[in-house]
């Protein structure tokens, strides 16, 4: 069984913020109007934070890219009273939209603050509407969302592979993150697997995972040269 | 046959039932408009979504959990102290069950319907039936809330049985209705045997389910990693707050019912002076476990847990965590502690800080942690919307009209417990004490 990993590369990552803008797009995530992001309602599943070593204006700011790190160990599907969020044996911690009621402990448990909730009704733009991503359900007003791996690719990966009787390929599965980021930042693959990319990458001396002492043994790994 | 209620020794009690003057109709109109506008914020934020309220990311949770966890607070008045007076067979606790065992009832109803107002789709609220996964805290809630709701009004009822048998056999209105209710009660010894060991069991297994309801309700906090909410503390935390704020209610609806309905006669001043003590013992308790929750968090000063600690001394929520101290702490010390001001206008105003005080506790514990995650990718500010404080004070008033309604209907006294402390109270005890009292040894020599 293949364990989806990402790796990101502080070091090569330009803070450009093309990854949010793949993922909003090829996942559908609703477009959030002004006021309502202002109060703390914009929704991402990847999102860049933005730290200040030395105040503000700083030299030394840190963007990292953020997003749902599929924990191994996650605290938020312990915690879901209906399995509307789920480890499944692929690593993956998955979402059900359609049976989600909404309560938000998942989101009150997550220590990444990696989750967003549907405080309206989703809304696109007239110009979006046309193009919306026809793989990924559309959500409902009422229901958590995150980032999903972009699961929904490897449903096609998956089914090339099996009508052409092989393996999955090193990274013939990839998210839009990965597939956008500009700087080759980003590696994506099954970790369990030796040979893969995403397996030497998390090997480097530099890797660390965000806050690996809670024990959620997180699937997404950092490099950096900086502390 | 008919007996005529103003015949009754206990008439005061019969009053309220048979005699409506015209504030209550004022009353309930006024509580009823509001009610109805809450019903109407509600229905607005079920057809717009939970935006039209205060709550964000990652300020997720807002007024409904922290008026869930305050409102099950607040049921812990009734039958934990009712059942703990008739344990320790207080005598004077006779006025006070009744008034104590409504306050469960109603208030828990209101409080279980605070988290399925918070779901974004309270339409799918049957899905914890068909999907439910018992290893979700909340689960544990839903499953503790609807033992402690079954067992408080089965405890709230059978007591009644006598007192409803009672206003059958006065006649008037609605005789069908306490026909029904009183089961054929005709005050025969066997029935009270019967149910004298009814209340008896009862009342031993409602404490350790109103133990485990707040208890649980803590576990939706403590069992997530989240600084400022991972304790241990925080079970046997919740349950003495609870109880608090519990007793600080229930002096108030006293007070409240003595002065409406003129019961200086049956609660007197040393009802509340007792009471009184009981507060200010549970003062003392609170404060002892807010020190050593505050204490143990500083004092090893881990940066997460520091930075919701001083977000509560010294940040944003500060006027709201010394608020809280002045409410439950020094005001109630204060004034229950010394003779003169222990009298029942300053048992009264140290109950109602009280209530504010354990208040703005449930909210120093819910929103603080929320706007401080881990990551500093969000930082939240939680303003409540008009459609959470509209359903907060609607809340409030349906509390205010479920005992104004149950009053009319239900003597808040029981009636028979009274009579009987008038008839052999004096005399059991006089019993008991004797039995306490040291043997005349030299006899046995």
């Amino acid at each position: 069984m293949p364990k989806w990993a990402m790796v990101i590369d502080l070091d090569k990552c330009t803070g450009c913020g093309a990854c949010m803008s793949a993922c909003k797009l090829e996942n559908n995530i609703s477009i959030v109007k002004p006021e309502q992001a202002n109060k703390g309602r914009v929704m991402f599943w990847m999102n860049i934070m933005q730290e200040y070593e030395d105040g503000i204006p700083a030299e030394n700011s840190r963007r990292t890219p953020k997003l749902c790190f599929q924990c191994d160990k996650p605290p938020c599907t312990k915690v879901c009273p209906v399995h509307a969020t789920y480890l499944n044996p692929e690593g993956l911690v998955g979402q059900v939209y359609h049976r989600c009621i909404g309560c938000r402990y998942c989101m009150a448990a997550c220590p990444y603050t990696a989750k967003v909730f549907n405080w309206y009704e989703p809304e696109w733009d007239s110009s979006m509407k046309e193009c919306l991503n026809p793989h990924v359900s559309l959500r409902m007003k009422g229901v958590v969302e995150k980032c999903s791996f972009c699961a929904h690719r490897l449903i096609r990966v998956k089914e090339n592979a099996a009508a052409e009787d092989r393996e999955i390929r090193d990274e013939e599965f990839v998210p839009a993150c990965m597939e956008n980021c500009p700087a080759d930042a980003i590696y994506f693959g099954d970790i369990s697997n030796k040979n893969t990319k995403v397996y030497k990458a998390a090997s480097n001396h530099r890797a660390f995972r965000m806050m690996e002492e809670l024990g959620t043994e997180p699937k997404v790994i950092y490099l950096s040269q900086r502390e | 046959m008919e007996k005529d209620y103003k015949k009754e020794i206990d008439y005061p009690l019969y009053k309220p039932i048979y005699e409506t003057g015209k504030g209550f109709y004022i009353a309930l109109f006024i509580l009823l408009a509001i009610a109805a506008w809450a019903a109407y914020m509600y229905i607005r934020q079920v057809t717009y979504g939970l935006g039209v309220t205060g709550m964000n990311v990652p300020v997720s949770w807002g007024f409904y959990i922290v008026n869930f966890v305050f409102f099950i607070g607040i049921s812990h008045a009734g039958t934990l102290i009712s059942a703990i007076l008739r344990l320790s067979k207080a005598e004077w606790r006779r006025p006070i069950t009744r008034m104590a065992e409504v306050i469960t009832a109603i208030v828990l109803l209101i409080g279980g319907i605070h988290p399925i107002i918070d779901l974004g789709r309270p339409d799918r609220v049957l899905n914890i039936f068909t999907a439910g996964r018992l290893q979700s805290p909340l689960l544990w809630d839903v499953t503790s809330i609807t033992a402690y709701f079954t067992a408080s009004t089965v405890y709230l009822y059978l007591p009644m049985i006598p007192d409803i048998a009672r206003l059958r056999d006065h006649g008037g209105k609605l005789r069908w209705f306490y026909n029904f209710l009183s089961w054929g009660w005709h005050d025969t010894p066997r029935q009270k045997k019967v149910l004298e060991r009814a209340i008896n069991i009862l009342m031993v297994i409602v404490i350790p389910i109103a133990v485990s309801v707040h208890t649980v309700i803590s576990y939706i906090f403590s069992m997530t990693l989240q600084p400022g909410w991972h304790s241990t503390i925080f079970g046997p935390y919740f349950v003495v707050g609870a109880i608090f704020s519990g007793i600080a209610a229930l002096i108030i609806v006293m007070i409240t019912f003595r002065k409406v309905f003129h019961l200086e006669g049956y609660l007197k001043e040393i009802h509340f002076r007792y009471l009184g003590t009981l507060l200010l013992v549970m003062s003392l308790l609170w404060f002892y476990f807010t020190f050593s929750e505050y204490l143990t968090g500083v004092f090893a000063a881990e940066p997460h847990e520091m930075r919701t600690i001083m977000y509560k001394f010294t940040g944003p929520f500060a006027i709201f965590f010394w608020g809280m101290v002045v409410c439950n702490f020094i005001i109630p010390v204060i004034f229950l502690s010394f003779k003169k001001l222990k009298k029942i206008p300053g048992i009264l105003f140290a109950s109602i800080t009280v209530v504010i005080g354990m208040w703005l506790e449930r909210l120093i514990i819910v929103i603080p942690s929320l706007a401080n995650p881990r990551l500093p990718l969000h930082r939240g500010i939680y303003i409540p919307s008009l459609t959470e404080w509209s359903l907060f004070i609607g809340a409030v008033a349906l509390f205010i009209l479920g005992y104004m309604v149950f009053s009319k209907f239900f003597p808040i006294i029981s009636i028979w417990e009274i009579e009987e402390g008038r008839k052999e109270s004096a005399q059991i005890v006089k019993q008991r004490v004797e039995s306490y009292m040291p043997e005349n040894v030299n006899n046995k020599i």
